[in-house]
């Protein structure tokens, strides 16, 4: 594609609907006769329910029905009976109402369903659960001690090269790093709507980044076929990884909706939120790191201890980042796991990558100063112009790029390199930067297009949004393809029953969809053409489409200009109401010969209050080499967002434990700290742009997960460059640093 | 379902009726924290008084002080004129408080009467003394990086989470308590109290009263003052420490003081000198 062509109006095609509430969220459709369902949660961490009281509850007004494993229906596809000792295996998730055992504070042991929200609510503070309590693991500073580290192949050491390397150079550093359990918290609550239809055909409103996955997933625990399970997600408010997955609680809504016969709701509350949806694993790292007096990289060894639930895997890339970052010949990594008395972690906005860069972009930043090199400059003398662990070349990386624009726009130069050197009033000033990366994809999509006769498009394909903004650039790519205006450009999603599009992750949506978008509106291009060698218009039987240019709501040729036909004139002649195609999209045979990578680098200003330590934002800088940039107002916001996250991750996000009883403690919006506009300062956002020749045909390459990725660094290096103190553990309050 | 009446006496005199014939009625105004509370198990009034409509908004100057009424809302306050001009540590202290969706519909009164944030008084499933009287401490040894410094006891280190009672109790101010018999004035200071062996009790009015309004005593802080809030993020998040702070300087000399501490007691602690 030559150019984008809206790039001047390049509002969010929902953005209206979004703002004045016509948007449907999962929990807002209206379905006929819905019953409310209420999750009641353990109180304990770890047992077994001896008895569940459901008497009162069942009596209360408006009761239907009380779930609990005791008369649960049997789902299934679930494994009754199992011994859930059989060791963790990934991907199976936690069977709700299978069995009395009790893994982790707040895991659901009975649903209950009546005619209004409140009463359901109400009858569910009735249930009491006697239990037979065992001694739980709940504590980050018992792993490696009582907690015992999961053992098997895939968590073997790691070495490439000479092993713990780092060891003998000539300056080297060894540092901890923690990053603490944070929870996605979107706006919108995870919510369900199942309704049992005629035939056992079951449709459910899900608050998915997945319309297919949960289509799929559903569909495979209640041994459907997938095309008698419909799943809907037009809007979904936010997901950074925690509606990836179909958790119990749709599972549960689905067995309720079966068991009372009638549609049932199901909305979990902030609180359960932080149990049942998964959240970001705490991390404990170390890092290795050496070099010569040059600086350049002789060996990083890079640790990482994670945790999981007592019933599922579940790791991260945390440690791979060492090994892609930078050129270094001896890469030593090791990753533990420990299971402990939670619910299963999943991936949030850049999953173990934005772990594991705060360690070693942190350590990378404290190296520096051991050397006394510029910190932008260490990373410079060690860039990896080919893949240094596939030993393989890239198919695009800008990433000197997008370092140049960003210490351009903070102002690098001005910084004065020395710690706690520079001063603002009562403010001590920091300037501090990272890099972050994340594997650009691309997967299986398949769309369809029709064009009709009034020159409207259709695109159709089963794809969430769950914020970015897919509707508006998958539209921007179909209407720039095919020369129409993007209001005559209609893209369909968020029904599991369109053409197969991908999940909403690992930032390979617009990669994987767009080049689906692209390939069936070249599809369609091509249709046209067949119909224009025959119909005389161009009197050109061997026409190509090279030869015109679709513009203006039509075609024209080349060669002249003058000869053009509307999509209108083209469909009429030939006698057609529509014209429709569809398109398999995969990544090609020649990738297999690449790495393909985005790059984030942030550059922060950080103001630290003299007496108390307080932190605020004076500017951020976020550039990016994601490729070619197709929406370019929807990306801008993305990479806000991901710096939002990123100060979230920095300055204030941690889900408390306390210990004592396994259950968090800071469960809500209020004592969960997310940023707020008041925390958030100017943030610059410059892209390098340019797009990649060899992942897709469109050029883009992924972007939502290194919006955040290796934020947290910048900002720990920006404080210690402020104040002269190394915060290693997040988030980085101002009482580290009084 | 946990069923209440609700009722809107159109006077002071009837909605401070209205309570003493129920055992169980509570007065509602901007309902910011007493909702939840009541979302939470932690509160079940079976009569809500909504006393948000009474005459009881005014904000007025009265010979050397300032009256505001216990129902004036957190932001108009805030904003009034009056305020700005001659309580203007109260209208920052004000501005600090919450978001303005909350100060938009919190009153003075209710500010005064709002609960602490402790986390461990919130989870009914976990002990606490002020909420359950006896049946424990969880903060004692739990996530307290929040909690008292000064006043505690080892029934409770619960903090009161207001921005406004600092600035009151910097200033002076006393409050205007009334009952089916007629008005009582209590200094503000002594408003709230400490925890001592009965932390579930928060503050000095009896059963049956209504706090109906503030008068806080015309001053010199109006030049040199400053409510300044520590906390872990700009807006929305409740003090790690605050402090309010004025003098009144004649003549270079500091002829007046005043500094308040918020977050760190369940009463704000003063140390006021003239």
């Amino acid at each position: 594609m030559e150019k984008f062509f809206f790039e001047d109006d390049n509002n969010r095609v929902t953005g209206k609907a979004v703002v004045t509430g016509k948007a449907k969220y999962a929990a807002e459709h209206e379905v006929e006769g819905v019953v409310y369902g209420v999750l009641v949660g353990s109180t304990i961490a770890k047992g077994s329910i001896i008895a569940i009281d459901t008497k009162a509850a069942t009596k209360a007004p408006g009761v239907m029905k009380v779930i609990t494993h005791e008369n649960s229906y049997k789902v299934p596809g679930y494994d009754y009976g199992g011994n859930p000792a059989k060791g963790l295996t990934g991907g199976k998730g936690l069977q709700v109402f299978n069995g009395n055992t009790i893994y982790f504070a707040g895991q659901p042991i009975a649903l209950v369903i009546a005619d209004s929200y409140e009463r359901a609510v109400y009858a569910a503070s009735l249930i009491k659960a006697q239990y037979n309590q065992d001694v739980h693991a709940t504590d980050f500073a018992e792993m490696g001690k009582s907690v015992i580290a999961v053992e098997g192949q895939r968590y073997k050491d790691n070495i490439r090269g000479e092993a713990d390397a780092y060891k003998n150079a000539a300056v080297k550093l060894e540092a901890e790093y923690i990053v603490p359990n944070e929870v996605h918290n979107p706006m919108e609550l995870h919510a369900v709507i199942a309704k049992w239809g005629a035939d056992d055909k079951l449709t459910v409103w899900e608050k998915t980044q997945g319309v297919k996955s949960a289509q799929r997933s559903i569909a495979a625990a209640f041994k459907l076929k997938e095309d008698d399970v419909q799943v809907f997600a037009p809007f979904v408010g936010g997901g950074f990884g925690s509606a990836l997955r179909t958790w119990p609680h749709s599972i549960a809504a689905v067995i309720g909706a079966k068991m009372v016969k009638k549609p049932l709701k199901l909305v979990l509350t902030r609180e359960q939120m932080f149990q049942l949806v998964g959240y970001r694993p705490y991390t404990k790292q170390r890092i290795g790191i050496g070099a010569d007096k040059d600086g350049k990289f002789i060996g990083i060894t890079h640790e990482a201890d994670g945790v999981t639930s007592m019933y599922e895997e579940f790791t991260e890339g945390t440690v791979n980042v060492s090994k892609i970052l930078y050129q270094c010949q001896n890469v030593t990594t090791r990753y533990k796991l420990y299971p402990l008395n939670l619910s299963t972690p999943t991936w949030m906005r850049g999953p173990g990558e934005a772990t594991g860069c705060f360690a070693l972009e942190c350590a990378i930043d404290e190296l520096s100063y051991l050397l006394n090199i510029d910190p932008l400059e260490l990373r410079l003398k060690n860039y990896a112009e080919t893949d240094p662990e596939r030993n393989r070349p890239y198919s695009s990386k800008f990433l000197k790029e997008a370092y140049q624009l960003g210490a351009d726009k903070i102002g690098w130069k001005d910084r004065d390199p020395r710690p706690a050197s520079m001063k603002q009033g009562e403010w001590q000033v920091g300037y501090g930067m990272s890099t972050g990366l994340f594997n650009a994809g691309r997967g299986n999509a398949k769309a369809s297009a029709k064009l009709y006769a009034d020159g409207t498009l259709i695109v159709q394909t089963a794809v969430s949004d769950s914020g970015p903004g897919t509707q508006t650039s998958m539209t921007m790519i179909a209407a720039d393809m095919m020369g129409l205006p993007v209001n005559k450009v209609t893209f369909e999603y968020g029904d599991s029953s369109l053409p197969p599009g991908p999940t909403q992750g690992g930032s390979t949506t617009t990669s994987t969809l767009g080049s689906a978008v692209y390939g069936v509106c070249f599809a369609l291009q091509n249709k046209i053409i067949d119909i224009l060698k025959t119909d005389g218009t161009f009197n050109k039987t061997d026409l190509k489409v090279e030869d015109v240019s679709f513009t203006d709501g039509g075609v024209l040729l080349k060669s002249d200009p003058a000869k053009k036909r509307t999509y209108s004139d083209i469909l009429s002649k030939a006698k057609l109401n529509q014209l429709e195609v569809s398109d398999d999209s995969k990544a090609s045979e020649q990738m297999r010969n690449y790495s393909a990578y985005s790059y984030s680098v942030h550059f922060v200003k950080v103001l630290v209050h003299s007496k108390t330590g307080v932190i605020k934002f004076d500017k951020i800088v976020a550039t990016a080499d994601a490729g070619k940039i197709i929406s370019p107002k929807t990306a801008r916001s993305q990479m806000i967002g991901g710096v939002v996250g990123g100060i979230g991750m920095a300055l204030m996000e941690e889900a408390v434990i306390d210990n004592r009883f396994g259950k968090y403690i800071n469960n809500n919006f209020a004592d969960y700290h997310v940023p707020v506009q008041a925390d958030v300062p100017e943030i610059e956002v410059a892209f390098v742009n340019k797009p990649d020749p060899i992942l897709n045909p469109i050029g883009a390459k992924g972007m939502g997960e290194i919006a955040l990725i290796g934020f947290a660094a910048a900002v720990s290096n920006a404080v210690y460059h402020a104040t002269g103190k190394r915060v290693r553990d997040l988030p980085i309050t101002l009482d580290k640093i009084m | 379902m946990i069923t209440f009446d609700y009722i809107r006496p159109a006077t002071t005199k009837a909605a401070i009726d209205a309570l003493k014939k129920e055992s169980s009625a509570q007065f509602i105004a901007g309902g910011t924290n007493l909702v939840d509370l009541m979302k939470h198990g932690i509160t079940a009034p079976q009569r809500l008084i909504d006393i948000s409509r009474l005459p009881l908004n005014i904000i007025e100057q009265k010979g050397n002080m300032i009256r505001i009424g216990a129902m004036a809302l957190n932001s108009t306050v805030a904003e009034n004129a009056l305020i700005q001009q001659q309580l203007p540590l109260l209208s920052q202290a004000l501005q600090a408080g919450a978001s303005p969706q909350l100060r938009n519909m919190a009153t003075v009164g209710g500010n005064m009467m709002q609960r602490t944030r402790c986390a461990y008084f919130y989870d009914t499933t976990l002990p606490c003394n002020k909420r359950e009287p006896g049946s424990g401490c969880s903060a004692l040894q739990g996530y307290n990086r929040m909690h008292a410094i000064f006043g505690a006891s080892d029934q409770c280190i619960a903090v009161h989470p207001s921005d406004m009672c600092v600035a009151l109790a910097a200033l002076d101010a006393v409050v205007v308590i009334a009952d089916s018999k007629g008005e009582r004035r209590l200094p503000f200071i002594d408003f709230h109290r400490l925890p001592g062996n009965s932390p579930h009790v928060d503050n000095n009015l009896a059963k049956g009263e209504m706090i109906v309004g503030i008068e806080v005593p015309l001053n010199n802080f109006v030049k040199h003052y400053r409510y300044t809030k520590i906390r872990d993020r700009q807006s929305y998040a409740f003090a790690l420490v605050s402090v309010a702070a004025a003098i009144d300087i004649k003549e270079n000399i500091i002829s007046d003081i005043r500094l308040a501490m918020g977050g760190v007691g369940s009463q704000t602690v003063a140390t006021n000198k003239s």
